[in-house]
């Protein structure tokens, strides 16, 4: 196991080289310079942009701006917001964990109402239930969820009046952020009903952002149920006179877990994809929202550093499936 | 694979094959009616829209859809905050869809097939150096890549489409070279290349035609893919901009008045699922008939 586990370690050694590399050279393309965008329409002397470009670095062969910037980052300097001049490490840090309670929330619904409506699914094969099912399932995940979050909007903020229509908690209330998520931070405020309305604001960006999940988890245990249900070895324990509910849920659900793992795994592009949908209709102060903004400010040192910190998470979290993968099948380890 | 008409048994043809294991799938062959249908309605367009989609009609700001109160037969779903006609703009708006869903499977298809037949043929340094590229492309989150992309080559219809092939490239690339690498091993290509065939006439004539059927399928899943991504894009305010009949483009541009106003938001997004589900159905389909080992 450890060496399985240092092995997927070095792994991802050169693909966040890669990263970086991609990251760099992606700016690289905005056309005009950075000093050039900074100063924008005000225009700049032609000495001043010299020697701005040369206290910059840019005057340097590209390779060499590379490295320079390899080690900047290695020492976890992304460089400062245009606009605001806070460091954008720093940004990051404090708008990630919006981003995370959502994400969290999110795939915690599409487990929790996933996996039970797939192991349905597939025991009651055939029936209407499994049919009803699976065609919400491809609607699911053909959703343009920024839509879908805009008509929740409507029909139950706006129509309905149930929940509020954006931001993370009422204005009437002031959290001092300690952990960063509102939900545990209220909680732990003592300002009567602070907790509902964190709870109230989270609802709808969870379902929204929770579809397509939710539509995949579905799916996928409905597959791998049907494949573990086909299986010698639960014949055996229905045989064997145990109760229904214990074979599809101990037997036949464990086994078919491993590829459900893995698809959650991968739904955390989908939800980093999604988030910056559902923050940007939301107006949820997490990552997506802040990086859309970077865009309409041309703010590129933002956009830069915050689109390399989401590549890295989700290096991070792929090697984390990998990782549980390997704990929950041996049989890869090696 | 033609099947030949002279023996005793009459064999149906491959096509008829096609057909009867395609049609099995009753949620397939719903989704190629949906496809015919809008692809009929768009090529039309100029004859099936009742308006020009950016002729503004002064007196028609905001117009509800027909059947409510205040709707007009003139308008079938209502008109916009300047007065456009929305049932005029949707059918525009499903044209440029579908070029869309074309020009990106077809960019993204056509250099992934390159790419994958050429690392697979190349090995060594190439290989590995293109697929260490697309294997970085994978890391980054589909819509994030793409909104970079847009956000450097500034935002216009054809930069999102752009971004959106390139994000979507990996996919069919690494799907190209697995196949061919698979196939590369047959008996055929080795007493080909011992016929004396170039490599050229290797990897285009005698392998790719064996690669087709996951290429196909992925196709077909990969057009609702773009259509949905580059709607997205157009949301963002990245894609198309108006007064372009884009989907994703009117439903940003209903951003400021669609609580007032559940006509506007509606309709184009029903658009965008009904469209996206409809390619999803047929490619679901499409798999199961041309490649029975993926089917689930």
């Amino acid at each position: 196991m450890f060496r399985f586990l240092l092995r997927r370690i070095a792994l991802i050694i050169p693909t966040f080289i890669g990263v970086t590399f991609l990251s760099f050279v992606l700016i690289h393309l905005v056309p005009g310079d950075p000093i050039e965008v900074r100063f924008g329409e005000r225009g700049i002397k032609p000495e001043r942009l010299a020697e701005l470009r040369h206290a910059a670095g840019l005057d340097r062969p590209l390779w060499e701006q590379f490295l320079a910037y390899e080690n900047q980052v290695a020492h976890f300097n992304l460089g400062e917001s245009v606009t605001t001049h806070n460091p954008v490490w720093q940004e990051f840090l404090t708008l990630f964990p919006a981003t995370v309670e959502l994400s969290l929330c999110a795939i915690l619904f599409a487990i929790i109402v996933g996996l039970p409506l797939g192991v349905i699914a597939a025991v009651k094969r055939g029936s209407p239930f499994d049919y009803g099912l699976m065609g919400l399932s491809v609607t699911g995940a053909s959703m343009p969820i920024f839509w879908w979050g805009l008509m929740m909007i409507l029909i139950f903020s706006v129509g309905l009046g149930w929940t509020p229509v954006s931001g993370r908690i009422s204005d009437a209330f002031y959290i001092e952020p300690w952990t960063g998520f509102m939900l545990i931070d209220a909680w732990f405020s003592d300002d009567a009903g602070a907790v509902q309305s964190a709870f109230s604001h989270l609802i709808l960006p969870t379902i929204v952002l929770g579809t397509i999940p939710l539509a995949t988890v579905a799916r996928m245990t409905r597959s791998s149920m049907l494949e573990v249900l086909g299986e010698d070895f639960i014949r055996t324990a229905r045989a064997k006179g145990l109760s229904g509910f214990r074979v599809v849920v101990i037997h036949a659900l464990r086994n078919a877990l491993i590829p459900v793992v893995t698809v959650i795994g991968l739904q955390v592009g989908t939800l980093l994809g999604g988030a910056i949908l559902t923050e940007t209709i939301f107006s949820w102060p997490g990552v997506g929202h802040w990086l859309i903004e970077s865009i309409q400010r041309r703010d590129y040192p933002v956009l830069q550093g915050g689109t390399l910190l989401v590549a890295t998470l989700a290096i991070v979290v792929n090697l984390g499936v990998d990782l549980t993968y390997g704990v929950l099948n041996p049989r890869i380890r090696r | 694979m033609s099947a030949s008409t002279d023996t005793a048994v009459a064999v149906p043809s491959a096509l008829r094959l096609f057909w009867r294991s395609f049609a099995e799938n009753r949620g397939a062959v719903v989704g190629l009616a949906i496809m015919l249908l809008l692809i009929v309605v768009a090529a039309l367009a100029d004859v099936t829209a009742p308006h020009s989609p950016i002729e503004q009609f002064r007196d028609h700001f905001l117009t509800p859809p027909s059947w409510s109160p205040g709707g007009t037969s003139a308008f079938l779903l209502g008109t916009d905050d300047v007065g456009r006609d929305i049932f005029a703009r949707l059918i525009y708006g499903a044209r440029l869809s579908l070029v869309i869903g074309l020009s990106v499977v077809a960019l993204s298809l056509g250099a992934g097939t390159v790419l994958g037949l050429t690392t697979a043929f190349a090995g060594g340094i190439v290989d590995t150096v293109i697929m260490r590229l697309m294997d970085i492309l994978l890391v980054f989150p589909s819509l994030l890549l793409a909104i970079v992309i847009v956000a450097i080559l500034g935002p216009s219809l054809t930069n999102a489409m752009i971004a959106v092939a390139i994000v979507a490239l990996p996919n069919y690339t690494r799907l190209a070279r697995a196949s061919a690498l698979s196939e590369m091993s047959r008996d055929y290509v080795t007493a080909s290349r011992s016929a004396g065939a170039s490599t050229l006439r290797l990897m285009f004539s005698a392998v790719l035609p064996n690669c087709t059927a996951p290429l196909i399928v992925q196709a077909s899943l990969g057009f609702s893919s773009a259509i949905l991504d580059a709607a997205a894009l157009g949301f963002l305010g990245l894609g198309a901009q108006p007064p372009t009949p884009e989907w994703g483009t009117m439903l940003a541009g209903a951003l400021q008045y669609y609580q007032r106003a559940w006509w506007v938001l509606t309709f184009p997004g029903v658009s965008i699922l009904v469209t996206v589900l409809a390619f999803n159905l047929f490619g679901d389909g499409l798999r199961d008939a041309l490649d029975p080992k993926l089917k689930r």
